[in-house]
């Protein structure tokens, strides 16, 4: 058995596996699938200040390997959560973290600090591409300001770690990288969901109810494994990369890039073991190429 | 109720008509409790633009030869595909997901289930769980032609069946709603399962006669498991997942205008 422990910050986690915000619930409708305590982490819900009941349906349109999603953070606020779903997940014994959104810069700092007083909890990943509604609806995480001025803000009231999502519907990720990395971010996950649209052509109509929506799934790899790549040059913090892997091959190609740690999204609703067959698959690769570590092969791909 | 992740085996794969199969899995132990109503989540291999699993609803379980049975409409490249499978294949199901039907709490309830297209396959594992527990249920079941209505045999050994047909090639022409068994008998619950308009139309009938009323919903979904909040439905309670609260409802909670 190869030693697949990493640290992001201060966070110490088992094996390199975290599941996707938005794509594993609060990892407890998984527990019928997955022994939740073999993943090296969870990230619940986005959880925001106040309830949220979404965008209207239709949410969902598949896409050639992939789907389009415009739930539009559909949660029950950060209050409920604390009273009735910390309970529910603070003894589970791996990493829950909480994914936190927001529409402006007080609510993510409010909502922040809640959570920082939940002892099981230990770490955010705050997720900037949550449109901002005192700069006319521009995503915070598409420009360097937006995000510097975001992270600031959390980080002064935030005391653990603190990861933070970059959206990759922007010109230069490594610019967006940098800005949260020197506001005090410990780490970066990327990517975010690309924005997409789908069109019903017989109905000459959207098939989201919000037009456009964000893509992910197998179809969105290759960019996501190229931004990590670049972004994994750019900064000194741990990178977490996500978007469309589907299996333990995937997972280590964004080790390879540069990942510290890989996040499961979409593939979840394929395989709904997929996490624990991918932790199994990355140690078998470190077997059978004679790597002791998974750290050995963070970035180390032959350019 | 307990998911499993299922490498199921197919025993028969049957076309009932050039638009359905019925697929019947098995494996050696035994396959979990299911209850009528309840769904599976079907993984399509080796199709080029399926990305995501198949909800298809659970048509029968044969606890004898250790069967489910389930009724697939070909409907676009997921279900051609899945419909393409062969005796002995492999399929990877995961189920039982969702809520079932609400029985009645005694025998003595009179029960219409009523079911349209592909909707009609919950019918048939709900009308065997109502005749067990000593309430024999009436089938109304609705197509667009005689050759759409699927099953009647197998409807007939729990039930009576009474049909509409759009076109008029088989029992009383028009839809579910104006079929005359709805004026010669009395009912104090009704399940409904197919198209929307044809669901709330049913689900008009009973709120304007007081009748108990059930239908399940088949909005679009994702995961199965009500993690990815795709599926909603608006209810008294705000946006529920379809696949998880769902996909069952009783239409007292929904905020259709009926």
């Amino acid at each position: 058995m190869a030693d697949l422990s990493v640290n992001i910050g201060k966070l110490e986690m088992s094996n390199p596996v975290m599941t996707a915000s938005g794509t594993f619930g609060y990892g407890l409708e998984f527990q019928d699938f997955v022994d939740l305590e073999k993943i090296g982490g969870i990230i619940v819900k986005g959880t925001t200040l106040h309830h949220r009941e979404g965008n209207p349906y239709p949410r969902m349109a598949e896409t050639p390997m992939g789907m389009l999603n415009a739930v539009g953070l559909q949660n029950k606020g950060v209050h409920y959560f604390v009273d009735h779903i910390y309970p529910q997940i603070k003894d589970i014994h791996t990493n829950m973290i909480v994914n936190v959104s927001g529409s402006q810069v007080e609510d993510y700092a409010e909502t922040a600090a809640i959570i920082n007083e939940l002892e099981n909890i230990p770490a955010i990943e705050l997720n900037i591409s949550c449109p901002n509604v005192k700069q006319g609806g521009m995503a915070f995480g598409v420009s360097a300001h937006g995000a510097e001025e975001v992270v600031s803000a959390v980080r002064k009231v935030y005391k653990k770690t603190l990861i933070v999502k970059l959206s990759p519907n922007v010109t230069d990720i490594t610019e967006i990288a940098r800005a949260a990395e020197g506001a005090g971010a410990n780490s970066v996950s990327l990517i975010n969901t690309l924005l997409g649209m789908a069109i019903d052509a017989e109905k000459r109509k959207p098939i989201l109810s919000t037009v456009t929506g964000g893509m992910s799934g197998a179809a969105v790899k290759p960019i996501a494994l190229r931004m990590v790549w670049q972004v994994a040059k750019a900064v000194k913090i741990p990178v977490i990369g996500l978007g469309g892997i589907m299996n333990w091959k995937d997972a280590v190609e964004f080790l390879l890039a540069g990942a510290t740690a890989i996040q499961i999204g979409t593939a979840n609703f394929i395989d709904p073991d997929v996490t624990v067959k991918v932790a199994d698959g990355i140690n078998d690769y470190l077997n059978r190429h004679g790597y002791t570590s998974v750290r050995d092969i963070i970035g180390a791909l032959e350019v | 109720m307990k998911k499993y992740i299922l490498d199921l085996t197919v025993t028969e794969n049957i076309r009932l008509h050039s638009n359905y199969v019925l697929i019947k899995l098995t494996q050696s132990a035994p396959l979990p409790e299911m209850l009528p109503g309840q769904f599976a989540e079907i993984r399509v291999d080796g199709s080029n633009t399926t990305f995501l699993r198949r909800p298809i609803s659970i048509n029968y379980v044969d606890r004898k030869t250790n069967e489910v049975w389930f009724l697939v409409q070909l409907v676009g490249d997921g279900t051609r595909k899945l419909a393409t499978v062969q005796k002995g294949d492999t399929v990877n199901v995961v189920m039982p997901l969702g809520n079932g039907f609400t029985l009645p709490d005694t025998a003595d309830k009179k029960v219409l289930l009523v079911g349209g297209g592909v909707g009609t396959a919950p019918m048939l594992y709900l009308g065997e769980a109502l005749l067990k527990m000593g309430c024999k249920p009436v089938f109304l079941l609705g197509a667009r032609s005689k050759n759409d209505l699927l099953q009647l045999d197998q409807f007939a050994a729990f039930g009576d069946v009474y049909t509409t047909t759009e076109d008029g090639s088989m029992g009383e022409k028009g839809y579910v709603t104006m079929h005359s068994v709805l004026q010669n008998q009395k009912f104090d619950m009704i399940y409904t399962c197919g198209p929307k308009p044809m669901m709330m139309a049913v689900a008009k009938y009973a709120k304007a006669n007081g009748i108990e009323c059930e239908v399940s919903l088949e909005n679009t979904m994702a995961c199965g498991v009500g993690a990815c909040l795709c599926c909603v439905e608006k209810t008294d309670e705000g946006h529920v997942c379809v696949c998880k609260e769902g996909p069952v409802f009783n239409i007292k909670k929904l905020l259709w205008q009926i």
